[in-house]
């Protein structure tokens, strides 16, 4: 089986997309020629044609609005909009327009698009390349947001996401994209070749939306999480010696609440992790769930780890990621609650 | 006209617009038409916008091949020799210090540059338009207002290091500079977005009786975002005493130019729609620059409004530091380009005026070098991003309100502060 970085599994989904259909259109700021300024559609202009895959203004309302047009039209838009924090432009359109078509038309209008922005940080880009505003999609009923943590999930979920036939909001954790990064910045990284989820299957496959699946079994408690922080909550596990078992939730909407209360009814402790910023962020709505789901089986309160409620400072990257020290920490308190 | 039946037409086809020239081609910019220096009119400052719509399609410009600075621009201008002088080295010391940087990035002193290689006479000729008080709102590539506005190109550098000397505490991305004092808007780093709110700053000094104007700056690229028209809507229904500033360097990281500018002849040209006179310069000529610049300023000062300045110049660098340019442009491409460089070309006006000479120019070349290199010995005696003195993480804390509420401080302490 190939082995892929996370951009080229996303490349290849494209690739595969395009291939199989001729209504998959593909467009986004430097998106065309250049191939994107992560390369994740390096090619795609030169095989299937500068009108389907092409540069656009820089305006990322009349990207997203292009593609509802589009996708109303009957094609099957996958734009990129460049960084998850140029995205404010177009939030009308997410929010007031992709989001609504269906409803206020009583499904005679649709909008099956996918919207892909890289997000996170660990990349020393400072405020305006490195946000995490998914809670800003999930709050938003009309939407699906996946947040794929490999290579094999990427590709998998992003062909899930391009025929599903509404609008799927598709977060790319930009420190994943050359290799599994588990938040030790003062190592050596590492690449996907060397990790088994590198292993990409060629041609179509879908891994389903609303699916979670557990990346780590354990008895002593369970982390919901997704995106970079799996690879963080996985050597939080590791070094704490506490026996977690690791959720990747993949889609955070629809989300797979059967994965996760089956799991925390057998642990009875509960730890949320994600790299946004923690007050109102996606994880108040996984808490909400769980205490509402699993109450009686719980032997402690539930925590949050989270990014601080700052904006992303530049120079104190390290200071701001919720990294494995500070996941460890929560967890061993987590177990020790009697 | 009745519509013709479907079927006897042929079908629709999708226009993408494509540059003339990719790697591998040959450099070609005879489309680029550039009238002779000195030729272009010079109307009054409270000309009809009707009247002057001319000067959006030609380029402004007023050094000539032998040096000279010729027309009714050269002879509007308000520079002595000095100024001049002046001028050449805050240039000179724009891409010396970006030289400088450059390397420092290599040397993985900081995370990130951005160059102004080719660019260096827009901000810096623009800057001495401008009285104490004034307001710029510019892109990441405007530090030209900084070093000729005389701000410290040591705290620049701590900026760029995120050291502990950095007056932003290490929060924002290098190149992100902000000074109120020096007339130099904080750098959003969002596209565009700042460029309707050099209008609203304009417009709050209109509302204030006060004497001050804004300039508003951007590329040619994020003009197509929808606050460049935002802004142009707001300064035209207010005459908002503000210079909307639009550099056009032919490339938005590897997008060229046409399609931000579509079937619009020019960016310029944008302004018209609103009613707003509108200029096109030639961005690598000091003095063409500067004769714009007072021409705005001074209809913006005198309450006639807003005025559309579109520069035409050429990144000859990469958009940054994470970019390759070779990978979608001729590499040749930079050389080719017909307006030449903007530092000798002042050079060579002010050798052509007797004001200067090769063994000056090579002599001030040598103390600029040494002066930065000196400047940056001392930033980097306090710190660069991952070692020396650098500012406390406790600090990220600060200033995300005026008064910390209990949540922030709760987590201050909960991250060991």
């Amino acid at each position: 089986m190939p082995r892929m970085t996370m951009i080229e599994a996303i490349r290849d989904a494209l690739d595969v997309a395009m291939g199989a259909d001729p209504k998959v259109v593909v467009f986004g700021e430097d998106v065309g020629y250049f191939g994107g300024v992560f390369r994740c559609t390096a090619g795609l202009q030169a095989k299937y044609g500068k009108t389907r895959c092409f540069d656009t203004p820089i305006n990322e309302s009349g990207i997203v609005g292009a593609g509802i047009g589009m996708a109303a039209y009957g094609l099957r838009p996958v734009v990129e909009i460049q960084f998850a924090d140029y995205m404010y432009p177009a939030y009308d359109q997410i929010v007031s327009e992709a989001a609504r078509l269906r409803y206020r038309s009583a499904g005679e209008f649709t909008c099956p698009m996918v919207v892909r922005m890289p997000t996170g940080g660990g990349i020393f880009g400072g405020q305006t390349h490195s946000q995490s505003p998914e809670a800003l999609f999930t709050h938003v009923t009309g939407l699906k947001t996946v947040v794929p943590s490999n290579p094999h999930d990427a590709k998998g979920l992003l062909l899930a996401a391009i025929e599903d036939p509404d609008p799927v909001i598709f977060m790319e954790p930009k420190r994943l994209y050359n290799g599994p990064f588990d938040g030790h910045h003062d190592r050596p990284v590492t690449a996907w070749k060397a990790h088994e989820l590198g292993e990409v299957p060629e041609g179509h496959y879908t891994v389903p939306l609303a699916r979670a699946v557990v990346r780590r079994p354990g008895r002593a408690a369970t982390v919901l999480t997704y995106g970079t922080m799996v690879h963080v909550a996985l050597a939080a596990a590791q070094e704490s010696g506490v026996d977690a078992e690791v959720i990747d939730l993949r889609t955070l909407l629809p989300l797979d609440l059967d994965t996760i209360v089956a799991s925390v009814r057998q642990t009875g402790r509960c730890l949320v992790l994600h790299e946004a910023t923690l007050t109102s962020g996606f994880g108040a709505e996984l808490v909400a769930l769980v205490q509402a789901e699993c109450f009686w089986q719980l032997e402690a309160p539930i925590r949050r780890v989270a990014g601080w409620d700052t904006p992303y400072p530049h120079a104190h990257e390290w200071s701001y990621f919720p990294g494995p020290a500070r996941v460890a920490e929560a967890l061993r308190q987590l177990v020790e609650v009697a | 006209m009745e519509t013709p039946e479907q079927d006897d037409l042929p079908p629709l086809s999708l226009a993408v617009p494509e540059p003339e020239v990719r790697p591998g081609d040959r450099p070609d910019f005879s489309r680029v038409a550039i009238p002779p220096a000195g030729s272009v009119r010079r109307p009054p400052i409270d000309a009809d916008p009707e009247h002057i719509r001319d000067l959006a399609f030609t380029i402004i410009r007023v050094l000539n091949r032998d040096g000279q600075a010729v027309g009714p621009w050269a002879e509007a201008l308000k520079i002595d020799p000095e100024g001049l002088k002046e001028g050449l080295r805050h240039m000179m010391t724009l891409r010396a210090y970006d030289a400088r940087m450059l390397i420092a990035q290599r040397q993985q002193k900081t995370s990130f540059y951005m160059q102004h290689l080719g660019e260096e006479a827009i901000a810096c000729a623009f800057r001495r338009a401008l009285a104490p008080g004034d307001m710029n709102f510019p892109t990441y590539r405007q530090a030209g207002l900084l070093i000729a506005g005389g701000y410290p190109l040591k705290t620049m550098m701590c900026q760029v290091y995120s050291n502990d000397a950095d007056p932003m505490r290490g929060r924002q991305l290098p190149v992100m500079y902000s000074s109120k004092e020096h007339g130099f808007f904080t750098i959003s780093g969002n596209l565009a977005t700042q460029y309707i709110q050099a209008v609203g700053w304009a417009m709050g000094s209109a509302i204030s009786g006060d004497h001050r104007i804004a300039a508003a700056w951007i590329g040619d690229g994020s003009t197509a975002e929808s606050d460049f028209h935002a802004a142009l809507v707001f300064a035209s229904t207010y005459k908002a005493p503000v210079v909307l500033n639009i550099v056009n360097n032919q490339w938005a990281i590897s997008t060229f130019q046409g399609i931000a500018r579509g079937g619009s002849g020019t960016f310029a040209a944008r302004g018209h729609g609103f009613g707003i006179p509108s200029l096109r310069v030639d961005g690598n000529d000091y003095l063409a620059v500067l004769a714009a610049a007072q021409w705005a300023t001074e209809r913006a000062r005198r309450n006639l409004g807003p005025t559309v300045v579109e520069y035409v110049t050429y990144r000859a660098g990469g958009h940054s530091t994470s970019d390759d340019p070779s990978a979608y442009r001729p590499a040749e491409e930079s050389a080719a380009w017909p307006l030449g460089d903007p530092i000798l070309r002042l050079k060579n006006h002010l050798i052509a005026i007797g004001e200067w000479t090769e063994q000056r120019h090579v002599q001030a070349e040598a103390e600029i070098h040494a002066e930065v290199v000196e400047t940056q010995k001392e930033a980097e005696a306090i710190g660069t991003l991952h070692q020396g003195l650098r500012p406390s993480p406790a600090d990220m804390f600060e200033d995300v309100y005026a008064e910390m509420p209990p949540h922030l401080l709760k987590q201050r302490h909960e991250a060991g502060f």
